[in-house]
């Protein structure tokens, strides 16, 4: 994702989307396009919105997406930008029908499209492109390859590694849903091929397993990159547990200290604040 | 809510073709001596509610006679079983098992699978986690690809995989096809039946959790579901109102859950800005020795009035004596919604509450605005308000180190009475 990436905003005409749209092109995000359906020929902050993205393809070279659609219609979206051949596509939306994030997500895989989300702020290289909803201004352009599930946290870590003078490379968030398109083990690998990355973040949360399979994966395929991770939650409620069938699926992942035990044992430093992170990130370059 | 009691979910089997033992579910005992005598043979009176191990907790009795049943009901009807205050019983007909398997449905999110996974074990019954633990083999896990759907050969693998005798394999498929179908038509995130009992007449489902997406809940009117939130309990008062303020506005994301109680301590309610930024506050208010009253979370940029609604809600609980916003992330949101939604609730609530101690972080799009707007609206108040922006999202020890002391000075004072 660079300054060639150019982008259609689906749902640009609602709130969220003709709000973001602005801030996105304020950074310097090429926005070529605007969709949504029944508005097509008008306008929002100067970009011209057409009623499909097939419409808005047959007029403008475009090659990513960025979902603003309400949760009803989201996957709808999804779908149009998928089989028109965008990538990456970034869902922003939150509270999407499982059943449907599966089918897209599957879809979206089994035609080497890279969905981004649902429920998630998006991504950013910081003074080239962003896609996304985060905050520009707590991102300076830098060596540090940021993944994280959660939205907020991402941007309190990347200000601590911007003020630390690090910087980020590209920042992903992936999103907090049961179900979405890429995941850490996917964007950890990205980053080791990525030049401009030199050690990575991985921002987790409690629930799911994901940090898990993260660590396994690391144990097995010992990537060059250091990578140094923060978990969040260690005293939430532990909230949904899907009777039987959840603990048997997951066999105990989940809670923080399950989460921070795995990294660990995979030698991944979790630091134990937000605002420890540039320092861990430190200790491990230097070694 | 979106999990489902017994009776419900074996209501939706049965429709989806799932043999289930004939009885109805009773809300007074007198109800369930009336089931009783129509079933006219032994019974099984079983509390309905949202918790794993009712057998071992006492929640399902045995009744042999309508009299016994009717006795049995009486008991159950208002107990508590692991917590949960029992309004209904299913009084169904008592069924000679011959052998218990486990099977469900659910969604495994992990990295290879993204998608309905069916899980089997032939040694279904109450001990079926430890099965899956003590014997990994005995329980097998099948990823099933929304394009093909399950097939018979995915319940021939399992069936092979835990080296189940194959006579009941063709029937295992029929129940499985079946649970899958209601996992797709209900949108659920869980289709669960242990035990499925081999008796004479085939395989019946004896129990039934089922959950529904909290986010397809809508496509489902006739489920009746009026709160969309997977939970071990029955909702709150309160959290019943927090989802009604959601399901009505769209806009920005409200979430809201309540800690439990004893009466007479002291709380700080909590209100979080955006999930990982919200744990962090409350993970520093927890180690400051705080106690909170609750979970809640106002982001993706929500309006004024949700986040007036929000405050008002937080604000209500009992024994609050202090009032925490943590927005300790630089949010892109624009944060003047914010400080106007709770300029309103606290000029409601606060102004009769002098020294109420008010710790704000609120920080990133609109911050010095939505700072100045607390300020101003606030001023004439007699609460103590400590307000910080960007320069503190970083200190959140410091800023629960403030509230404990703000709060020290408030109940000492006599002001958490």
């Amino acid at each position: 994702m660079d300054e060639e990436t150019r982008v259609i905003v689906q749902g640009i005409t609602g709130r969220e989307g003709s709000f973001h749209t602005k801030l996105m092109l304020d950074y310097g995000t090429r926005i070529v396009a605007g969709v949504t359906p029944g508005k097509g020929g008008s306008e929002v902050h100067g970009v011209p919105v057409y009623d499909s993205v097939e419409e808005a393809l047959s007029e403008h070279d475009a090659n990513a997406s960025i979902i603003f659609v309400p949760a009803r219609f989201a996957s709808d979206a999804a779908f149009e930008a998928i089989e028109a051949g965008l990538n990456p596509v970034v869902v922003i939306t939150e509270h999407i029908p499982i059943m449907d994030a599966l089918k897209f997500v599957s879809y979206a895989r089994d035609r080497g499209i890279k969905v981004v989300g649902p429920n998630c702020p998006g991504v950013i290289s910081p003074a080239r492109c962003k896609l996304g909803v985060m905050p520009a201004h707590v991102f300076e352009k830098g060596i540090i390859g940021m993944v994280s599930r959660s939205g907020t946290l991402t941007y309190e870590i990347a200000w601590a590694i911007t003020r630390a003078g690090l910087g980020e490379s590209t920042c992903v968030g992936i999103g907090g849903d049961p179900v979405i398109g890429m995941d850490f083990i996917e964007v950890v690998e990205m980053f080791q091929q990525d030049p401009q990355t030199e050690a990575v973040v991985v921002i987790g949360e409690i629930g799911g397993d994901f940090e898990e399979r993260l660590a396994a994966h690391v144990r097995r395929e010992k990537p060059e990159k250091p990578i140094v991770a923060y978990i969040a939650g260690r005293t939430a409620p532990p909230g949904k547990r899907m009777g039987h069938a959840g603990a048997i699926v997951t066999m105990g992942a989940g809670s923080a200290e399950s989460k921070i035990k795995a990294l660990r044992e995979a030698g991944i430093p979790v630091a134990d604040l937000p605002s420890q992170v540039p320092e861990l990130i430190l200790q491990q370059l230097r070694r | 809510m979106a999990r489902l009691l017994e009776h419900q979910g074996k209501e939706l089997l049965k429709s989806c073709g799932v043999k289930v033992p004939r009885g109805a579910p009773a809300s007074t005992p007198g109800e369930a001596r009336r089931i009783a005598e129509e079933l006219g043979k032994p019974v099984a009176v079983k509390a309905q509610a949202l918790v794993t191990g009712r057998m071992k907790a006492g929640g399902i009795l045995f009744a042999n006679t309508p009299e016994e049943a009717e006795a049995a009901a009486s008991k159950l009807l208002g107990s508590e079983v692991r917590g949960f205050r029992v309004e209904k019983v299913l009084v169904e007909e008592k069924i000679d098992v011959l052998k218990e398997y486990y099977i469900s449905i659910t969604v495994d999110d992990s990295h290879r699978v993204r998608g309905p996974v069916l899980v089997f074990s032939p040694e279904g019954g109450i001990d079926i986690e430890e099965v899956a633990r003590r014997q990994p083999e005995k329980v097998a896990k099948i990823p099933i690809d929304l394009a093909v759907g399950l097939r018979p050969y995915h319940a021939r693998k399992a069936v092979k995989l835990t080296g189940t005798p194959e006579e009941d394999v063709k029937e295992l498929y029929g129940v499985a096809s079946k649970l899958y179908e209601a996992f797709r038509r209900y949108d659920a995130r869980l289709v669960e039946v242990n035990p499925l009992a081999k008796c004479s007449s085939g395989l019946v489902a004896l129990d039934c959790r089922m959950s529904i997406d909290d986010a397809s809940a809508y496509r489902h009117p006739e489920l009746g579901i009026d709160f969309a939130r997977e939970m071990d309990r029955p909702p709150t008062r309160l959290e019943k109102a927090a989802w009604r303020v959601e399901e009505s506005d769209y806009r920005g994301v409200f979430f809201f859950i309540e800690m439990p109680k004893k009466e007479g301590e002291h709380y700080i309610g909590f209100h979080g800005i955006g999930g990982g930024g919200a744990m962090i506050g409350l993970d520093a208010l927890v180690r400051h020795g705080l106690k909170v009253a609750n979970y809640a979370d106002t982001s993706g940029n929500p309006t004024a009035s949700k986040v007036y609604r929000c405050a008002k809600i937080i604000l209500s609980q009992p024994g609050i004596v202090g009032y925490f916003l943590a927005g300790c992330v630089i949010a892109s949101q624009e944060q003047w919604h914010h400080a106007h939604g709770l300029v309103k609730a606290f000029r409601e609530l606060l102004r009769d509450k002098p020294g109420f101690p008010v710790v704000i972080v609120l920080a990133g799009n609109k911050e010095e605005e939505a700072l100045k707007i607390l300020e101003e609206g606030l001023r004439d108040l007699p609460i103590r308000l400590e307000l910080y922006g960007r320069d503190y999202v970083y200190e959140v020890d410091y800023l629960a180190e403030r509230m404990r002391k703000l709060v020290e000075e408030y109940v000492g004072g006599g002001g958490g009475a």
